[in-house]
């Protein structure tokens, strides 16, 4: 899988680089600015980019606003938004277009290698990887509003997994509880949620997102 | 009748009356006692009579600079040196306020205003006051109180009344006086304020020193505030990030003893590197946060505050209106005190929503944030709001809370600034 890189700290570049080596990625490009990373875009064809929401020479989001400007030239573009904080605010612009395929984690998630290449292929397949504490905040935002509020524990649990673009296996696995029950734990969601049953794993929790960002007006 | 009401002009009328006996009474009291009390001085008594004397003084021109505003919206700033805090107790304090009222300009206006407010200041109002009495006099003359006179003319103002003809003539000016009254009750006690603004506000150089005291006072606070600041970092670097970091060292050189040895140990002692270094992480975020907001340095102010309403468990919408970027100072400022006013909702508002209105207009931020909770927030006390309010003075920036019991509440900040 081939992959462009964009970071500006050279330890944690270099670091992403071996990383995502080690796991037979091939890196078409590793930058470490806007322009730059602009250009790769450009250029290259990767199948999935990864990218720090802060970049010089702005050090502002450069990283977040080249991200957009790439899918907005090339729709469902896979990019993972890596960054030092996640901001609900940020989330939803990544998640407008609906497009799917889009990623935001907090750095941190690359402590556990594997989880995080989980999610870089999770994303280039065109799924989601939200960062749990982007649900978290979604979810208790909206616990007191009625849908989310009848949720039982359990339910809200296998949400949460679910939004951050969890399979049913590996939910299952997570929850320590067989396949079948995360599947009518997932289908008692969709129906306290009033949303149409689908197959789609990505769909199902853009859908989720979807509503929850929609509700919060 | 000249957009005043009959009632307007009667209560006009009645604090005429109320307020000119009052201060007819208590100027010269308070003016004889000042002058007996100064004079004093010079034989030693003065210095334990005159710092009360002078403080009823101050008192008593802080009331009419209440009633001026309450009654015929006439501000009247108050132009008093403050007193350093340190003034000593006993005799030696006694000595040391005497000296510091002397010396204040403040207190030379105050004794000169007592001698114009029992001169002109009451014949002011005693005009207000007797438009309306004298004119009743004049029907009272009328109906038959005239008769009392009969052998010598009773002279209502420039009318002998000795006859019902007479009389009737002292009630057309009495009705005369009443509408004069009517009219200008109100302009004439607002026109007694007006003298006594004249008397007891600060002048310009008084209105400089005032100014600069409150800059020196802001410049302290600002200074405090920043010490503390760091102070808290600091402790948090050090207790916090640091302290983890050094641990994630420690388990580092035991697992390179032990992964030979005791791969088992050494695994589990990985698992707890790692655990220390992700909580590193999340204080020093933390502490990010604190110091200055990620979006915040990324986006600016509009865009921070949406995050930060996003965050808030209570339903907030934002509106901003920004056409460009106020200072970073600036900027992190009218943050952290939008930070404390949601703070204080969600602590104490009790409120279902919340509305957050930025915009920018004649060189002002304005930030107002108004919730439909309980109400009855106010400043001083030692309250959210007072820190809130210290942190704004630092830019010269103002704070105001209108908080009725039982809500809404609005918190309003303004601070003066250019936008790039």
């Amino acid at each position: 899988m081939r992959v462009v890189l964009a970071e500006d700290l050279f330890l944690l570049r270099d670091g992403l680089v071996r990383m995502l080596e080690a796991y037979d990625f091939e890196i078409l490009a590793a930058v470490e600015t806007g322009p730059e990373l602009t250009r790769a875009f450009a250029e290259l064809e990767p199948d999935v980019a990864v990218v720090d929401v802060r970049l010089p020479p702005s050090h502002t989001d450069e990283g977040l606003q080249c991200a957009l400007a790439a899918r907005r030239a090339r729709p469902g573009l896979p990019v993972l938004v890596l960054s030092q904080h996640v901001e609900q605010l940020y989330a939803r612009e990544l998640l407008a277009d609906g497009t799917g395929g889009i990623g935001y984690l907090l750095k941190d998630r690359v402590f556990d290698a594997d989880q995080f290449i989980d999610a870089v292929r999770r994303v280039a397949g065109g799924g989601t990887a939200m960062d749990p504490q982007v649900i978290q905040q979604l979810l208790s935002r909206r616990a007191q509003d009625k849908p989310i509020g009848r949720l039982t524990p359990r339910e809200r649990e296998v949400m949460e997994l679910m939004a951050q673009g969890r399979s049913n296996a590996a939910i299952a696995a997570q929850l320590v509880v067989t396949e079948r029950a995360v599947a009518k734990h997932t289908s008692n969601i969709f129906g306290k949620l009033g949303l149409p049953v689908s197959d789609d794993d990505n769909r199902r929790v853009l859908a989720v997102i979807a509503y929850l960002d929609h509700g919060q007006e | 009748m000249n957009g005043t009401t009959t009632r307007e002009a009667l209560v006009a009328g009645a604090r005429s009356l109320g307020l000119g006996v009052y201060a007819l009474a208590a100027s010269i009291v308070l003016f004889t006692l000042s002058v007996v009390s100064i004079s004093l001085v010079l034989a030693g008594v003065g210095f334990f009579t005159t710092p009360t004397v002078l403080t009823a003084v101050r008192k008593y021109a802080g009331r009419r600079r209440q009633l001026a505003a309450a009654w015929s919206d006439v501000l009247i700033p108050s132009p008093y040196r403050p007193f350093p805090k340190d003034v000593r107790g006993g005799i030696t304090g006694r000595v040391e306020r005497t000296t510091l009222l002397i010396k204040d300009k403040a207190t030379w206006r105050d004794l000169r205003w007592l001698l114009v407010d029992m001169t002109a200041g009451f014949t002011v109002l005693i005009v207000s006051a007797s438009l309306f009495l004298y004119g009743v006099m004049g029907f009272v003359l009328a109906a038959g109180l005239w008769r009392a006179f009969r052998h010598d003319p009773y002279w209502f103002a420039f009318i002998p009344v000795d006859s019902q003809l007479t009389g009737i003539l002292a009630a057309l000016l009495g009705a005369a006086l009443l509408v004069a009254g009517h009219r200008w009750s109100a302009t004439l006690l607002k026109a007694h304020f007006t003298l006594t603004r004249s008397m007891i506000a600060p002048d310009h150089e008084q209105e400089q020193a005032l100014r600069i005291a409150r800059l020196t006072e802001s410049r302290h606070d600002a200074v405090d505030t920043s010490a503390a600041e760091l102070r808290r970092i600091e402790r948090d670097l050090h207790d916090g990030a640091q302290a983890r970091l050094v641990a994630v060292g420690m388990d580092l050189g035991t697992i390179e003893a032990l992964i030979e040895k005791n791969p088992a140990k050494a695994k589990e002692l990985i698992g707890q590197a790692r655990q220390s270094s992700a909580e590193a992480l999340t204080e020093l975020r933390d502490l990010v946060r604190g110091i200055h907001p990620p979006v915040l340095a990324e986006r600016g102010l509009g865009d921070a505050v949406k995050a930060l309403a996003l965050r808030l468990p209570v339903p907030t919408e934002v509106a901003v209106d920004l056409p460009g970027r106020a200072d970073a100072p600036v900027e992190s400022a009218a943050y952290f005190a939008v930070s404390e006013a949601l703070t204080n909702v969600v602590k104490h508002a009790e409120a279902n929503r919340v509305w957050v209105d930025v915009s920018y207009g004649e060189g002002m931020l304005r930030v107002a944030v108004t919730d439909d909770g309980k109400g009855g927030a106010r400043t001083g006390g030692g309250t959210g709001l007072s820190g809130l309010e210290r942190r704004l003075g630092t830019f010269d920036g103002i704070l105001a809370v209108s908080s009725p019991s039982g809500g809404p509440t609005m918190v309003t900040m303004e601070i003066p600034c250019e936008l790039s």
